[in-house]
């Protein structure tokens, strides 16, 4: 016996839009076996793990804070990736933006330097993430070296450079000598009294239109969807390759390093180690969790900020272990996964072998 | 035991892993697959390993267990991107979280636990040998198995028509299905394959490197030996000196901080790193021509009938 | 099977409901930790805390943890904490300082108690032990054990408490052995256990014969033992990792201040203050000394007892730092405990350098 894939020919975009929908029952089925094996109630786990993140106010705040980062990546790593680079260094870029981006609110914490600091802020960390990520670019079309082994292990690098900075030269002369800068001035405004969705909110949906119509309408993303097919066609229709690579780089580079300095000027205001929270690498799943759409990848973000605050809710209310709640996130990325394929195969189970 | 002898040691030490779980890697890639999963599977092979060992008194059975481990998250990959076609990044992703998730349920049981590591092998007047007996003649037994490993797969993915078969589909999924290859069945087997040395490189810490469990404790190694795939350009001996390069720079920098030379320590943190990436130029330009990628890798592959 | 998990289910829920209005009257106290509690170090001594708690007040109170929480993305869990009814919260770790601020303005009527770090405010407290205490008699055992005058240092990140706790575990082989040598390894990690171990090897292959750590796992002390050296273990009690290399363990006691704590909310005695406690409060702890001669022994007892007692300040003026340059004495006798809390030189005779 074994399984054959059938692909499915027109399918409903109402059947892509349930894909996921259907993989949330799959996974609260298998989730709620565990849990119930483990004596708690399924019940009460579903409403804290998806009803409550979902109709709570401030809740659905948090969903939006955590996914925009993860969503800013993501669209930028989709060049990439439908360009068939594999830019796993997104983590590194997201780290060098926020220190590159951080160098004007530093030095102007404490002075009346004005409004223009945040936008050049936020426009550095563009640019820091961008250069980070033409090191392996540039590495690749000069030499041939492979961006998966560079853009990883930068990721490292720029960590290390951080905590240099944070513990040495940038460190806060009042803070005790413990490894933060001081707070910075430059922050992005709240978007509601109180709460905590602010201003770099906006260039998640921004981005989302901006990807849809550069891949969609204009000749460069042509270009790119081509190469990632067929890079042979790509040179036929004329596209260097060598300048897509680099570009599909700056692109995602600059994302990431967007993401970075958004983070720290929404939300953490100061630098300190550890910024990131592995979103470089989150991003990557939450890219294809998207299909590399937009508006997928918007979708893809939300679900993986939900799993996180529901995880959260559950440790808290139900006294979950973390660790529970973590292999149920990677159970529901899975049947995420599994949905989607299933809405463009069809599973056929061939009982007599095929010689 | 003179300090070169036990550096050399403690790189061997550092290197074995990583070595063990990217020549896994390797053969998966090799297949045309893109596992990157290594790392959830290597935590909870960690997990199983030390359980299974701790609970039956036998190192033997854990190792077995840790295998058997790995195995089976591979498995469950292996249903996702061969049975289903999904995309094998994510899959990848989802196989780490979902890992480093059940080595915490599975190993929870056992923190503060203490075992003896699986002692190094001895050899009745070869090990005792001066100056090499115990870099030679008294490593663990992972240590042989690893370099067992490296040959074996040089020789099957050089020599053995089955890897002949294994590498064809790797490069081109297609054809080799028009030619009447069973691409699927390989990949699964290679998959599988990938999982079980993740798996026993996982043992390998928990049972050998440090021997006790605890949350976390691969710390990024599965990350580093799925980079190492890529710094061999998918040969198994260069595997073997990349592991050996990144084990000894790591070692090295240690060394460096304990002379005191004055250097800041997140720069010399950060030596394997950008050593690895240097040695990677150099030998690129070196040889001026294409990465070596498998030409199918990562691609899903749905055969039309 | 599916009806009887379905009813099961459904019980749980309506008790989870039903409970919810009785727990009213229970104290909710959430903790945050940085690790994971199975780190066997750091995390799982406050959790042992938590656990105290617990077992101390019984019904009185309910406690909830959130574990391996990172501090860049801390706020959100601590105020999912405030929103839940938790009334005192302790965050674990300095990197929680500023999120701990942030949402204690927003939640007036929640206590917050934060670990290590120096802001206070209305409701948030801050607390921290005297680790430096125990480094101290550690150097003095490690004095007079030494046979090669070197002692392995694996360090994690050169913050105030971790310089702190090198300077005054040299002050301490100093002040019994003049001609003693650390040397300093940072792992750059708090929790790497391979890379802590290696870190290990690297200072035994450069002629140290005792380790001492700052990093939280059980590695370093396990290749101490395995090449026949000696070794301290770092936060809990660690001797059955190295039951023959390990000289005695510096236990971090979190026990006694949160019993105390949650007693002062259920007792409407709470108020923000610093706590920084050592030997004398009982927030750290020396695990049985082990390995060594009944005369070492008996010194590190002296010792522990002077600290407690207050005869004795590990910091004792006149301190010196790297260059033979007196350190100002800010304190009476001693240094200040700004100067020991914001620690960022190290004392003579240590040839390492510090990240300026």
């Amino acid at each position: 016996m074994r399984l054959e894939l059938v692909p499915r020919r027109d399918v409903p975009a109402a059947a892509r839009i349930l894909a996921p929908v259907a993989a949330l029952v799959a996974s609260i089925l298998i989730g709620g076996v565990v849990i119930a094996l483990m004596g708690r109630s399924p019940a009460a786990a579903l409403d804290v793990y998806f009803i409550q993140p979902l109709t709570e106010g401030w809740a659905l705040q948090e969903i939006a804070v955590k996914a925009t980062p993860l969503l800013l990546i993501a669209i930028g790593l989709s060049f990439c990736f439908r360009a068939n680079l594999w830019n796993i260094g997104a983590e590194g870029q997201f780290v060098m933006g926020a220190l590159v981006g951080s160098i004007l609110p530093l030095v102007t914490a404490g002075t009346d330097a004005g409004p223009w600091v945040l936008p050049a802020a936020l426009l550095m960390g563009a640019l820091g993430g961008l250069l980070y990520a033409l090191i392996p670019a540039l590495l690749r079309v000069a030499f041939g070296v492979s961006e998966i082994l560079t853009s990883l292990m930068l990721v490292y690098v720029a960590d290390l450079t951080l905590d240099y900075l944070v513990r040495g030269p940038w460190r806060d002369p009042k803070g005790f000598n413990f490894p933060q800068t001081v707070n910075f001035d430059a922050m992005l405004p709240y978007l509601a009294e109180g709460g905590r969705l602010h201003a770099g909110l906006l260039f998640g949906p921004i981005a989302v239109l901006v990807a849809w119509f550069v891949v969609q309408r204009t000749l460069f993303g042509f270009g790119v969807r081509v190469s990632g097919e067929s890079p042979k066609a790509a040179r036929f229709a004329g596209f260097n390759p060598d300048r897509l690579v680099v570009a599909a780089f700056c692109i995602s580079g600059a994302m990431a390093g967007l993401a970075g300095i958004v983070e720290v000027t929404g939300q953490i205001g100061q630098l300190k180690p550890g910024i990131s929270v592995g979103y470089g690498f989150t991003a990557i799943t939450v890219a294809f969790l998207g299909r590399l759409h937009p508006v997928g990848m918007l979708f893809g973000a939300l679900v993986v900020a939900l799993t996180v605050i529901g995880g959260e809710s559950a440790q808290i209310a139900l006294k979950l272990p973390l660790d529970l709640t973590r292999t149920f996130q990677g159970i529901l990325l899975m049947c995420v996964l599994a949905a989607d394929a299933l809405v463009s195969y069809r599973v056929r189970v061939v009982t007599t072998a095929r010689a | 035991m003179g300090v070169t002898e036990a550096i050399l040691l403690t790189v061997i030490t550092a290197a074995t892993p990583l070595l063990i779980a990217a020549l896994g890697e390797l053969v998966v890639e090799k297949a045309g697959v893109l596992n990157l999963g290594i790392e959830g599977m290597m935590a909870v092979g960690a997990a199983c390993g030390f359980a299974a060992a701790t609970l039956s008194g036998s190192s033997l059975v854990g190792v077995g267990a840790a295998v058997l481990a790995g195995l089976a998250l591979s498995a469950v990959f292996a249903l996702l991107v061969l049975g289903l076609a999904t995309n094998q990044v994510a899959s990848g992703l989802a196989l780490t979280i979902m890992g480093l998730g059940l080595s915490g349920l599975i190993g929870a049981g056992f923190v503060g636990t203490n075992r003896d590591a699986i002692p190094p092998v001895y050899i009745p007047g070869l090990t005792d040998l001066p100056g090499v007996g115990r870099l030679l003649f008294g490593e663990s037994p992972f240590v042989y198995v690893s370099l067992a490993l490296a040959l074996g797969i040089l020789w099957f993915l050089g020599r053995s028509r089955a890897g002949l078969t294994l590498r064809s589909i790797g490069e081109n999924h297609v054809s080799g299905h028009a030619l009447g290859l069973p691409v699927l069945r390989v990949r699964l087997y290679a998959i599988l394959f990938g999982g079980a040395c993740a798996g026993l490189a996982g043992a390998y810490l928990s049972l050998v490197y440090t021997p006790f469990w605890s949350p976390g404790m691969t710390a990024g190694r599965g990350w580093i030996a799925l980079a190492l795939v890529v710094f061999a350009s998918w040969k198994p001996l260069r595997v073997l000196f990349g592991a050996y390069l990144f084990g000894g720079a790591t070692v090295l920098q240690l060394h460096l901080q304990a002379a005191s030379i004055g250097f800041p320590s997140q720069a010399l943190s950060a030596f394997p790193y950008v050593a690895t990436i240097l040695a990677l130029v150099v030998m690129s330009v070196g040889e001026r021509k294409a990465t070596g990628a498998p030409g199918s890798l990562g691609a899903p592959f749905v055969p039309d009938r | 099977m599916r009806h009887l998990i379905k009813a099961a289910g459904a019980i749980a829920f309506a008790a989870a409901l039903t409970g919810a209005a009785s727990a009213q009257e229970k104290l909710k106290v959430g903790f945050i930790y940085v690790g994971p509690v199975g780190d066997f170090g750091y995390s799982y001594q406050h959790n042992q805390g938590r656990l105290a708690v617990e077992k101390a007040l019984g019904d009185k109170v309910e406690t909830t943890f959130l574990e391996n929480v990172p501090e860049a993305d801390a706020e959100r869990p601590i105020e999912q904490l405030a929103r839940s009814g938790h009334k005192l919260i302790f965050t674990t770790s300095f990197g929680f300082m500023e999120p701990t601020l942030k949402v204690a303005k927003k939640y007036p009527n929640v206590m917050f108690e934060h670990a290590t770090g120096y802001k206070r405010d209305k409701n948030v407290a801050t607390y921290s032990a005297k680790f430096h205490e125990g480094r101290y008699v550690q150097g003095v055992i490690a004095g007079k054990m030494t046979k090669t005058n070197t002692i392995g240092y694996v360090a994690s990140f050169p913050i105030p408490e971790v310089v702190s706790g090198i300077n005054a575990f040299m002050l301490g082989a100093q002040s019994v052995n003049p001609a003693v040598k650390v040397k300093i390894v940072w792992a750059n990690t708090w929790f790497d256990p391979g890379k802590e171990a290696d870190a290990a090897k690297a200072l035994l292959d450069q002629g140290a014969d005792i380790i001492t750590q700052h990093t939280d796992s059980p590695a370093p002390l396990q290749q101490a033992e395995a090449r026949g050296k000696l070794a301290f273990g770092q936060a809990s009690d660690m001797i059955r990792f190295a039951p023959k290399a390990t000289l005695t363990s510096i236990v971090d006691n979190w026990n006694d201040y949160y019993i105390a704590r949650v007693k002062a909310v259920l007792d409407k005695t709470w108020k923000s203050e610093d706590t920084w406690g050592g030997f004398a409060a009982n927030m750290v702890n020396m695990a049985p000394y082990t390995n060594m001669p009944d005369d070492v022994k008996k010194a590190a007892m002296d010792t522990q007892e002077a600290i407690k007692s207050g005869k004795l300040n590990p910091f004792k003026c006149p301190v010196f730092d790297q260059d033979g340059k007196e350190v100002p004495c800010k304190g009476q006798g001693a240094l200040s405990d700004e100067q020991v809390l914001g620690m960022a030189f190290y004392v003579k005779g240590i040839d390492d350098k510090l990240p300026k």
